[in-house]
């Protein structure tokens, strides 16, 4: 066993939260380069422009990209050969949180409880997954989540017999009625099957794949391409101003499920597609 | 058209202002976003008055990052307009003339838009590191406790945006997506 403080991943989270607000990896500023040169709508055209250049400002700057520094998500791929000592770990994972969003000068945007609404401050509770997987290593991610595309999820259960083409349906209707709201060009995170937990969370962790990277299961990385291709075709474009470049991927990711049941979630990811790890 | 434009703004200036119209904005604004809009709606159902002025003002929805140490104002940009959506008519009565937020808004803003003569604007959202840069002072002047969501008034050094419903009721959305809509 590879014993590890919990007290360890206090300045990895701080430092993760600060890194990921103000520095959109390659990954996504080449998507959005690639994006200026797709974009067909002058106003859609112009707006992937400022959106690259504030990418590149945000760095240059060390400013957060977005001001909706969003709700951090946390993911701790664990690895099963790891014990862990010291204070309880979610514990750890507030603090860390805590003096990420404090110390790096972000929007703290998470109130105690949902209907008495009173902000805490410091943005924490994190939102927490700890995934156990092989080795002796821990991968933490930090992945501040912004209202605008969060609040335009969507989940739906269908009819097994729906099929793909119901699968379609749900996200093109879902397309259209949020138009420019999550802040296009986006990444589409789907997840299907499983049950209703497990949907959601799958829809929210493809939004980690780099964008370009397909499903390994061939059947499913067609199915993406054939979504994003459909998702192009919604007119919505970027900022929802008209035009051909509305999502940059269209990633999902599928589970085991009942006989009865062919559950769907969407999650989207804004333009300030934010995350940064490290292993620990 | 693309133009400079010094706030604040009047009726009489937005009335032939046209969706898509660039306007690079300098000038006094404020901020207000959902508490403070339902504040204010709390304070004139109890009869009293609103506690600002808001005659030809532009309200920005907007809750900014905290400064940095010796920063002027740090990333700030629009915020979904739609959430204010039902305070619209609200505002104008007060006196506003114009909304700067993201997103798309309801089909009966539009209508008030046209009814009031007044205009809403968009900005690019997501993209708020460079308005840092075109705020050139900043100061709370209503609900400090409501932190990011407190009233702030707030210099723009020309701030870029984009006419998003014009008088007459067009909306930019609606007539950009069905240019680019592909069967």
């Amino acid at each position: 066993m590879r014993v590890l403080q919990t007290e360890a991943l206090i300045p990895v989270i701080e430092k993760l939260c600060i890194k990921a607000c103000c520095e959109l990896n390659d990954n996504v500023m080449d998507a959005f380069r690639k994006a200026v040169e797709n974009e067909e709508s002058p106003i859609g055209k112009k707006a992937l422009e400022i959106i690259v250049e504030n990418g590149e400002f945000a760095k240059k700057e060390q400013l957060p990209c977005c001001h909706d520094t969003g709700v951090a998500v946390v993911l701790l791929e664990c690895g099963q050969e790891v014990a862990w000592e010291g204070m309880p770990l979610e514990d750890a994972v507030n603090e860390g949180v805590r003096r990420g969003y404090t110390n790096g000068y972000l929007r703290k945007s998470v109130v105690a409880d949902p209907l008495n609404r009173e902000n805490t401050n410091d943005n924490t509770l994190a939102m927490l997954h700890v995934e156990i997987v092989p080795g002796d290593q821990v991968k933490v991610t930090v992945m501040p989540k912004g209202g605008g595309s969060e609040n335009m999820g969507a989940f739906k259960v269908l009819l097994p017999g729906d099929g793909k083409e119901g699968v379609k349906q749900f996200l093109l209707e879902t397309v259209a009625k949020v138009g420019g709201n999550p802040c296009p060009p986006y990444i589409i995170g789907i997840g299907i099957g499983g049950t209703m937990d497990t949907c959601a969370w799958m829809a929210k962790k493809a939004l980690l794949r780099p964008i370009g990277e397909h499903n390994p299961n061939p059947y499913y990385a067609e199915l993406e391409k054939e979504f994003l291709e459909a998702v192009n075709k919604s007119g919505v474009g970027p900022i929802g101003m008209g035009g051909t470049v509305t999502a940059l991927d269209v990633h999902i990711d599928y589970h085991g499920v009942h006989i009865t049941a062919l559950p769907v979630a969407i999650n989207f990811q804004c333009n300030a597609a934010r995350q940064a790890s490290e292993v620990i | 058209m693309e133009r400079d434009v010094q706030l604040p703004l009047t009726k009489e200036f937005v009335k032939p202002l046209k969706v898509g119209d660039v306007l690079y904005l300098s000038g006094y604004v404020y901020t207000c976003r959902d508490a403070a809009h339902k504040r204010i709606q709390d304070l004139l159902e109890a009869g009293e008055e609103s506690p600002l002025d808001w005659t030809n003002q532009l309200v920005y929805y907007a809750g900014p990052c905290p400064p940095q140490p010796g920063q002027v104002f740090n990333s700030n940009g629009p915020t979904t307009a739609a959430r204010m959506d039902p305070f619209v008519e609200m505002m104008f009565k007060l006196g506003v003339v114009a909304f700067l937020g993201k997103g798309d808004r309801a089909p009966y803003v539009a209508d008030l838009c046209k009814k009031y003569g007044g205009v809403s604007l968009l900005g690019v959202g997501g993209a708020s590191a460079i308005n840092a840069a075109r705020i050139k002072s900043a100061e709370v002047v209503l609900y400090p406790e409501l932190g990011t969501e407190s009233i702030k008034k707030l210099y723009f050094d020309r701030f870029r945006v984009i006419v998003g419903i014009d008088t007459e009721g067009n909306v930019l959305q609606k007539q950009e997506v069905a240019k680019y809509k592909r069967d």
